[in-house]
């Protein structure tokens, strides 16, 4: 390891955001812009009879008005990923319009798009826009979408499913379940959530007839696949002739990977004005429009011999999709969701069964974790459950099931039931270090104590796997994915020695410029300050497939190694040259080419100069120093922990308070610790909150009841404890960094461990299961009628 | 309409519709784009900045209301020779930001609630802060930062 890499080095881009000088979407003000409203259904199920702008046509201010009819002749956005039917019938992929025509299948869907000199105009002007509605039946649960009679969602699809998907062996997981000499069996809601990124989506349109060129600027996790999507998919534009723009984007969490129709919209209606257009989303839009994540119905059981090995899991699912497909939408609930299944634990035999079912509801797709936070709450929630039910310790019942230690290098990678790999993992050890961390059997006294006194404090588990690093091409292709998911990077050496790093990866939140630029300077040996990380654009970085999934690093990160490896492989034929030696005898050190065994050496500066002035370069030798790399890598990534949570339940309010969180995480070797325990914080704020205070709720008639941040509960700051984190280094055997992943971690672990323990808590009073979130008044009810 | 005020020392006068917003007319008529909108009803405190002393969320108020008030902004917080103040140093030092779009209305939040406790304990902080939403950093460095902010003086 190099001086860099493992420093918690405070981020370089910290600077403008701490003096107001971030660059937003919102903030970009164009020449000549304009301002865009979108007029959206306010039902959940209509036809729409007739639309009448009219009047909004002559409004004050107006420049454009637009409608489903103007747009009918547009394709549809699409979808990345493909899951085809058991029975081999090709996935249900209906149209999702740019603005709907005929008519509206979600509470959001848009009508209309006023544009208008200002903001406060193109709203003013879309209240006059008379739309005549016909109020049809609405379905909002997906378990329920599937019954006989169901309303439709889509005419042509009459049991509202777009596919549906196995995995595993159904034959051995039927033998292991009837053998079992016990069974835990559990129905498991994991509610609808929204990734509420406090960046509201915001993006600019700019055609410029001179050059007939596009561009635009867009609040997006992956600008590449933006445009790439956009032109080729949707408004059928040249992509060499499209600029896609995201500067600093506010937080996303998902929600900001997929391409949206209001993109493409922006887009299309500045080249028809010739003018570039802004939309902003609002608060209450955002909340209806934002794709929305998790979603699950699902029953699950596992099978135990009588000494507490688990004999088989068998887990069926019916997933919420909502109205139409986004981006990744099919993937979540199935490749990113059943091959998690095995967890960290021996089980020799799954089987799982997924609906991806379309109701009238806005959109599902990844958020944080993206299915993997489904799969780990169940396991967890039924390998606690079934600790109780055969009178074992949580903790005693994991570790005699935990996989043994293996460093995918000298033992191999662990196969799993369910078709991956685990690429090295150590999950012993990381249960072992949160147990030392908590002073586990000392809380067990205090909790028995505390009991004595008529106080509920309860102690939960989560033991969590993941997979990220997303993803070997060859592997997603495989499975349905209609995209690489390599990444790319560009190094260019200036002539002054200082070097751009251009990167496909996307920071927004994840301090790309600080980490990427410490792999850089150490791998060159030069000062960091000489560095600079260039991201979010489409014409300045070569190609990339931007942020999610955890990978940046992992796939990002070896891509920028690749091509700094190249960078060195040039260099030395350059330091060669000038020192007059053999490439062979030369060593890299400290920035240095130095003739091994002599004093004689040429820094990276002036082999850099000499590159951009090559007076006396021999036949052959370029002059420059700048290469591109694409990284695709051979394996997901493996990231691990276990995170142990305490809290007390006032039985009185069903207030749940935490006194202490406990996450030792193994995500591999950690360039940056303080941003890698920055990234597991936030994932622990936003996995608690998933446990006690958020959800999305839709009543029969498809309104959403949370949608404002007064009704849809994110944890404030005093809502958290102070996290405790502490981690362990299995390094990932398949990449150059032997890095793994942090982004999803604590979203993925914390869910289960905040249940599990209020479920721990209130285990005495006869409570067995709860369902999140688990809310002052729900938890409260329980033991109401647990009292009863 | 006329409205006259000070922002980030400045004497500035436009005239704008009855309408406009604080937040707007700050953004819009002045450029000063680091005040940011997260919400538009006061819940999530990404607007926050001081007016006449007070840290108030400005989707919230007309540019109207603040006639001949002075305002100020994440813009006017450093010292004019680009000194930073404790506690933008403190959000940097304690990593309590990643995406900074919370972080503006964050820091002026604090900046007020160490003017009004300049030694707060955790819990304090974290309720001083419930008015402001962070999706990122789960607040833990957050409550460090305004801690060592709170160290330097």
């Amino acid at each position: 390891m190099g001086k860099m890499i493992g420093e918690s080095i405070k981020r370089v881009e910290d600077h403008r955001f701490i003096t107001g000088a971030g660059e937003y979407t919102d903030d970009i003000v164009l020449p000549r812009m304009t301002h865009a409203y979108i007029l959206r259904s306010h039902l959940a199920h209509a036809k729409i009879r007739s639309v009448d702008t009219t009047a909004a046509k002559s409004a004050d201010g107006v420049v454009a008005v637009f409608t489903g009819e103007d747009v009918a002749h547009i394709n549809g956005i699409p979808t990345g990923w493909q899951v085809n039917f058991t029975d081999g019938e090709v996935m249900r992929e209906p149209k999702h319009p740019l603005l709907v025509k005929d008519k509206a299948l979600h509470v959001g869907d848009g009508v209309a798009i006023v544009i208008a000199e200002s903001k406060e105009q193109a709203r003013d002007a879309a209240d006059l826009i008379e739309v005549d509605y016909e109020e049809l039946s609405v379905v909002v649960d997906a378990s329920k979408a599937l019954e006989a009679g169901a309303p439709m969602v889509h005419d042509e699809l009459p049991d509202n499913r777009a596919f549906d998907w196995q995995l595993g062996d159904k034959a051995a997981t039927d033998a292991g379940m009837a053998k079992a000499h016990h069974v835990t069996k559990m129905k498991i809601r994991n509610q609808r959530m929204i990734a509420n990124a406090i960046e509201p989506r915001s993006y600019i349109g700019d055609y410029s007839k001179a050059r007939d060129q596009y561009t635009l600027y867009t609040s997006s996790q992956n600008p590449h696949v933006i445009r790439l999507l956009m032109c080729a998919f949707v408004l059928g534009i040249p992509e060499h002739k499209t600029r896609v723009v995201s500067k600093d984007v506010g937080g996303g969490f998902g929600s900001k990977i997929f391409h949206y129709a209001e993109e493409a919209l922006v887009t299309w209606a500045s080249q028809q004005i010739a003018r570039p257009v802004k939309w902003t989303a609002e608060r209450s839009e955002a909340f209806v429009t934002d794709a929305h994540g998790r979603d699950h119905n699902t029953t699950a059981e596992m099978g135990f011999d009588k000494d507490g090995n688990i004999t088989a899991l068998r887990v069926h699912t019916d997933a919420n999709l909502g109205a139409y497909l986004s981006t990744f939408a099919p993937a979540i609930p199935t490749y990113l969701y059943g091959t998690l299944l095995q967890g960290q634990y021996v089980t020799p035999a799954i089987h799982v069964t997924v609906n991806g079912v379309f109701t009238h509801t806005t959109p599902v797709d990844a958020y944080r974790g993206a299915g993997r936070p489904e799969a780990t709450y169940l396991l967890e929630r039924l390998i606690d459950t079934a600790a109780a039910e055969m009178g074992m310790d949580p903790a005693e019942l994991r570790m005699k099931n935990f996989i043994p230690a293996f460093d995918g290098v000298d033992q191999p990678g662990y196969q799993t039931q369910v078709a991956l790999q685990y690429d090295s993992g150590n999950y012993e050890a990381t249960m072992r270090k949160a147990l030392d961390v908590l002073g586990y059997d000392d809380l067990r006294k205090e909790q028995e104590e505390a009991r004595k006194q008529g106080r509920y404090i309860g102690v939960g588990f989560s033991s969590y796997i993941e997979a990220c690093g997303i993803a070997p091409s060859a592997v997603v292709g495989s499975l349905g994915a209609r995209a690489g998911l390599y990444e790319s990077a560009n190094v260019r050496v200036q002539p002054t020695g200082k070097v751009s790093v251009h990167t496909g990866s996307h920071s927004h939140g994840q301090g790309h410029d600080t980490t990427f630029a410490q792999v850089a300077a150490d791998h060159l040996g030069i000062a960091l300050e000489d560095i600079e990380i260039i991201h979010g654009d489409t014409e300045q970085v070569p190609f990339g497939m931007g942020t999610y999934g955890s990978r940046s690093l992992a796939v990002g990160g070896s891509a920028i190694v690749k091509a700094l490896d190249k960078v060195k492989e040039k260099g030395a034929k350059v330091a060669a040259h000038l020192l007059e030696a053999s490439e062979q005898d030369l060593e890299y050190v400290d920035g240095k080419w130095t003739v091994k065994g002599t004093d004689k050496s040429i820094g990276f500066g002036e082999v850099a100069l000499a590159s951009y002035v090559p007076h006396n370069f021999p036949e052959g030798l370029e002059p420059g120093i700048e290469f591109n790399s694409f990284y695709d890598p051979t394996n997901f990534t493996y990231p691990f922990g276990t995170y142990i949570a305490v809290v007390e339940v006032d039985a009185e309010t069903g207030t749940t308070e935490i006194k202490r969180f406990v996450a030792v995480d193994d995500v591999g070797n950690v360039v940056n610790p303080m941003i890698v325990e920055g990234q597991v914080h936030g994932g622990l704020a936003q996995g608690i909150g998933q446990a006690l205070l958020e959800g999305a709720v839709y009543d029969e008639s498809g309104q959403l009841t949370t949608g404002t941040y007064l009704d849809y509960a994110m944890p404030r700051a005093d809502d958290l404890p102070s996290f405790e984190v502490d981690r362990n280094v299995t390094p990932c055997p398949h990449n150059p960094l032997g890095v793994k992943g942090c982004g999803e971690a604590g979203a993925i672990g914390s869910t289960p461990a905040i249940v599990n323990a209020v479920v721990d808590a209130l285990r005495p009073l006869g409570i067995k299961d709860l369902e999140m979130p688990l809310t002052p008044q729900k938890v409260w009810a329980a033991i109401q009628s647990a009292n009863a | 309409m006329k409205v006259s005020m000070t922002v980030n020392g400045v004497a500035v006068s436009h005239d704008v519709e009855p309408r406009t917003l604080l937040v707007q007319y700050l953004r819009e008529n002045l450029g000063l784009t680091g005040t940011h909108v997260g919400c538009d009803t006061s819940s999530c405190g990404a607007c926050t900045l001081i007016l006449n002393g007070e840290a108030v969320k400005s989707c919230s108020l007309l540019a109207a209301q603040c006639e001949g008030a002075e305002v100020m902004t994440i813009e006017g917080l450093a010292a004019s020779d680009g000194t930073l103040h404790p506690i933008q140093e403190g959000f940097r030092e304690k990593h309590g930001l990643q995406c900074g779009y919370c972080t503006p209305g964050m820091i002026m939040s604090s900046v007020q609630l160490l003017q009004r406790n300049p030694n707060p304990s955790d819990q304090e902080i974290r309720h001083a802060l419930e008015g402001n939403f962070c999706r990122c950093t789960g607040y833990d460095n957050i409550v460090k930062a305004v801690q060592w902010a709170a160290s330097q003086s």
